[in-house]
């Protein structure tokens, strides 16, 4: 087994930690007096971390040179559209118990979760896309759908800040960690664009 | 003044879906118990209830109660908001207020009062009848408990403290101690904490000084020593921990209308018909449940007891 098919297999192990969490508190009857709201707020927080964890995948091969690194952008990637779908699910269910007419009243009525609905489509549409088959019908056009991640982090902090009833401390941390990772590739950007004029 | 039976929730009234999702609840609930106390009745259990504080004395019963299955003492306590605890409902208030004491504590009426004055907290207990007034509890983020609260009416406080015929509401405030609520270091609300109900809505009958639960004394989450009830109206109304009951003239400023006034009003009177701009108020969860399992009801369920009291308003302006 090469070094970082080992690390590829903790990390998917990892990832499922959460989840399992959820499971046996459930058993346990240990996700609070209101379950339905607790495994909604654990599920969106997961959907934000994977999303910020993905994103750091390019910085830390750039600035370690751990090139192998890149090898589980994909699972981290798709665990963030695990999170996001039980998330959203639970919305389905929790929130509304299949009712389509209050799911549509809450998706045009609450600019919340017309945000929230709209990173979820986004991390669905990237999940769908990101087999081999695609990457290779897609060609150099893949890439700049999957720049959409970067809208998907944004519009996923956004969706938490609105949320919030009056304790921005949270939401503000994730904005922060999101910036700085968006920031590394402004500063690349900007960079290259600078090389590459003189 | 006439008091009414509360209009508890009448089984012929309960639609045959919402029994439908129910069916959970009921699997949970009876499993619950069942693993908890090996076979005795939830009735039996919820009758037991209480977290070994200090018992008060001489409870009386009140037929202001609703004849519904009190919530899990062990629900109430550990799932709730006191945001100078933590921020959120869950069991933040709970684990962050373990070491609150409730003693030594004054209560200062002040205001446009005949007889304002400042009281030990004991003392200012002494002269009233406890009762035990079972109420429906239902917080504006759409959940509700059944909570046997022990308290005060409001209306003796008031007679005995004599408004002067100016005074229109009553402003009543936390206290405001950094030592003793962490959260009042930061700036998540605006402290000292503030509420107030128009004088009428004071002397209601239901409205209640609450000083325990389930026969106890109020534990320090849910607003040791001493809290208001006002069971017809969102629980955010419900001021903890009360330093202050100041007769005023004109409307005061309450805290969560400060925060966000397009989210939060003065009079907060639970109404199905009028959504918090995030989320619908048409149904909500009685706890412990993961889905809406009951339709809320226009006042909570206190119409008869209330209503009066709001004629001629536009409910939807006056949120």
């Amino acid at each position: 087994m090469t070094p970082i098919t080992l690390v590829r297999i903790l990390c998917f192990a990892a990832a499922l930690v959460p989840a399992a969490a959820l499971v046996y508190g459930f058993f346990t009857n240990d996700l609070t007096a209101n379950p339905g709201d607790y495994i909604t707020d654990q599920t969106g927080t997961w959907t934000l971390a994977f999303i910020a964890i993905s994103l750091t995948v390019t910085p830390l091969r750039r600035l370690t040179g751990w090139n192998q690194v890149i090898k589980l952008r994909r699972m981290l990637g798709l665990f963030a559209f695990f999170y996001g779908t039980l998330h959203m699910l639970t919305w389905v269910v929790f929130a509304h118990f299949f009712e389509v007419s209050f799911m549509v009243e809450d998706v045009v009525k609450r600019p919340f979760i017309t945000v929230g609905m709209a990173t979820f489509l986004i991390l669905f549409a990237l999940a769908l896309t990101s087999n081999r088959l695609a990457i290779r019908r897609l060609g150099r056009r893949w890439q700049t759908l999957h720049r959409l991640v970067y809208v998907a982090a944004v519009s996923g902090v956004i969706h938490f800040w609105w949320l919030v009833k009056a304790d921005i401390t949270v939401p503000r941390r994730w904005a922060v960690a999101i910036g700085v990772l968006l920031a590394f590739r402004v500063w690349w950007t900007y960079r290259s664009r600078l090389s590459s004029r003189s | 003044m006439l008091i009414l039976k509360p209009s508890d929730i009448r089984s012929s009234e309960i639609t045959p879906k919402s029994v439908y999702l129910r069916r959970r609840e009921f699997i949970q609930a009876s499993a619950a118990a069942l693993v908890a106390a090996g076979l005795p009745s939830l009735a039996a259990e919820a009758a037991a209830q209480g977290g070994g504080l200090a018992k008060l004395p001489n409870v009386r019963k009140s037929p202001l109660s609703t004849t519904e299955t009190p919530s899990l003492y062990e629900h109430v306590t550990s799932y709730n908001n006191f945001y100078e605890f933590a921020p959120g409902a869950g069991d933040g208030p709970k684990n962050n207020s373990k070491n609150f004491k409730p003693r030594p504590w004054k209560v200062k009426i002040d205001g446009l009062v005949s007889k304002p004055g400042d009281y030990d907290i004991d003392d200012f207990i002494k002269p009233y009848t406890l009762e035990e007034r079972v109420y429906r509890m239902r917080c504006v983020e759409a959940w509700s408990f059944v909570v046997p609260w022990v308290g005060i009416p409001m209306a003796d406080v008031i007679k005995r403290v004599e408004p002067m015929s100016k005074a229109r509401f009553v402003e009543m405030t936390t206290l405001l101690d950094i030592g003793r609520f962490p959260m009042q270091r930061t700036d998540v609300l605006q402290w000292p904490y503030l509420e107030g109900l128009r004088l009428d809505e004071a002397m209601n009958p239901l409205t209640l000084l609450a000083v325990g639960i389930y026969g106890e004394v109020l534990p320090a989450q849910n607003g040791a020593p001493i809290r208001l009830v006002t069971p017809w109206k969102y629980g955010f109304k419900g001021v903890k921990s009360i330093v202050r009951i100041r007769f005023v003239e004109s409307q005061p400023r309450n805290t969560w209308q400060m925060m966000a006034p397009s989210e939060y009003g003065f009079y907060a009177n639970v109404n199905p018909e009028v959504d918090h701009p995030r989320w619908s108020q048409a149904r909500e969860r009685r706890l412990p449940a993961f889905i809406a399992n009951r339709r809320t009801e226009m006042f909570n369920g206190y119409t008869e007891q209330v209503a009066h009291m709001y004629k001629g308003m536009d409910l939807r302006k006056n949120y």
